[in-house]
């Protein structure tokens, strides 16, 4: 982490931190949804008869997946 | 009436190429100047968006319910539809047999975050009333005191702290799920309920801003109006993007508020 900070201090980066964190904070929220989505599209395809069920739990799922990259968006502002 | 950033860009004509730089949208645009005051407290733009929501969706309903017919014709037919939608698609899944007894209470928390979400996209608002937390927070507070007190009515206060954690779970792992699950019912679920409308309203009315005031920051007599032609079809493209995403979270908050109604009448787990 001292290594870190005396990196972005040594080459100036603070500016722009908090967007590449933000980059990062995404990355995880983002597999989550692409799999969310990927596996809720092939149960609907092997079970149509239960596609209303599940596109319901998809997007209960999404919702709880997305909050987390919402939360990244939202803290630097929390924290300002 | 308008944010600051962009109202200096839009009145002082500024385009690529002159000296000023380009002011991408901040907190800033979330400004407003009070329409009026009143011994110090002001009236803002968001409220008078509320109070406009709130009579168009009385409005609606009023006028497709109030002299119901049993063939459904005009307006009648819409607000059936709507109806029907959150009856079947969010109540009767989520609560079971119980939640038509719910049904006034998502169908105008349903009709209400739509409408303020669709705000944005309506010319001269063109601002989600839900992009200021105070909505969202407040309608979370409605959501957690009917959760609670459908749960402790139900389920009397002890049995619902005890049905918060699940059963059959090894002895040893209690005092760490104990703390999460209250964590997540009590801190966690509520802020991510209210966070989630809040960020993605914020978030779309920021790309919306930014690529409304790239198109007219890069339209100017140089190459960079191909650049300002670029930013208009996204502006065109993020519109509809952002109105599917209006309705989606409006279902999202009705869909989880109804869940949350739902493990307050019977344990889920």
């Amino acid at each position: 982490m001292s290594t870190i900070l005396a990196a972005s201090q040594t080459i100036d980066l603070d500016g722009n931190l908090g967007a590449v964190a933000y980059g990062l904070a995404a990355i995880g929220p983002g597999v989550g949804i692409g799999l969310i989505f990927g596996h809720g599209v092939e149960a609907m395809a092997r079970q149509p008869e239960a596609a209303g069920m599940i596109r319901q739990n998809m997007f209960i799922g999404f919702a709880l997946t997305e909050a987390l990259a919402l939360l990244g968006i939202v803290m630097p502002f929390v924290f300002k | 009436m308008s944010a600051s950033a962009s109202t200096v860009l839009l009145a002082s004509g500024c385009h690529a190429g002159s000296s000023c730089g380009f002011p991408a949208p901040s907190l800033d645009s979330f400004n407003f100047k009070a329409i009026f005051t009143i011994g110090g407290i002001g009236f803002y733009k968001p409220e008078l968006l509320a109070l406009i929501c709130t009579a168009l969706v009385v409005w609606f309903f009023w006028a497709a319910f109030s002299k119901p017919k049993l063939v459904p014709t005009g307006m009648q037919s819409v607000g059936e539809l709507g109806y029907l939608f959150v009856r079947d698609q969010i109540a009767r899944p989520m609560i079971g047999k119980k939640g038509d007894n719910f049904m006034p209470f998502l169908v105008s928390l349903f009709f209400f975050v739509w409408a303020l979400n669709l705000m944005e996209v309506i010319p001269i608002a063109q601002l989600p009333a839900t992009s200021f937390i105070a909505f969202p927070a407040s309608l979370m507070l409605m959501t957690y005191i009917t959760y609670w007190y459908q749960a402790i009515k139900n389920q009397g206060f002890f049995g619902f702290l005890k049905n918060i954690v699940p059963g059959g779970v090894p002895f040893w792992v209690l005092p760490l799920l104990v703390i999460i699950e209250v964590a997540r019912v009590f801190l966690i679920q509520p802020f991510t309920l209210m966070v989630r409308l809040f960020g993605n309203m914020f978030a779309g009315h920021m790309l919306l801003l930014t690529f409304t005031l790239a198109t007219w920051y890069l339209a100017s007599a140089t190459p960079s109006a191909l650049f300002a032609a670029g930013s208009a079809v996204m502006v065109v493209v993020l519109t509809a993007f952002e109105m599917f995403i209006q309705g989606l979270q409006a279902y999202i908050f009705t869909l989880l508020t109804a869940q949350y109604i739902g493990e307050g009448i019977e344990a889920a787990h």
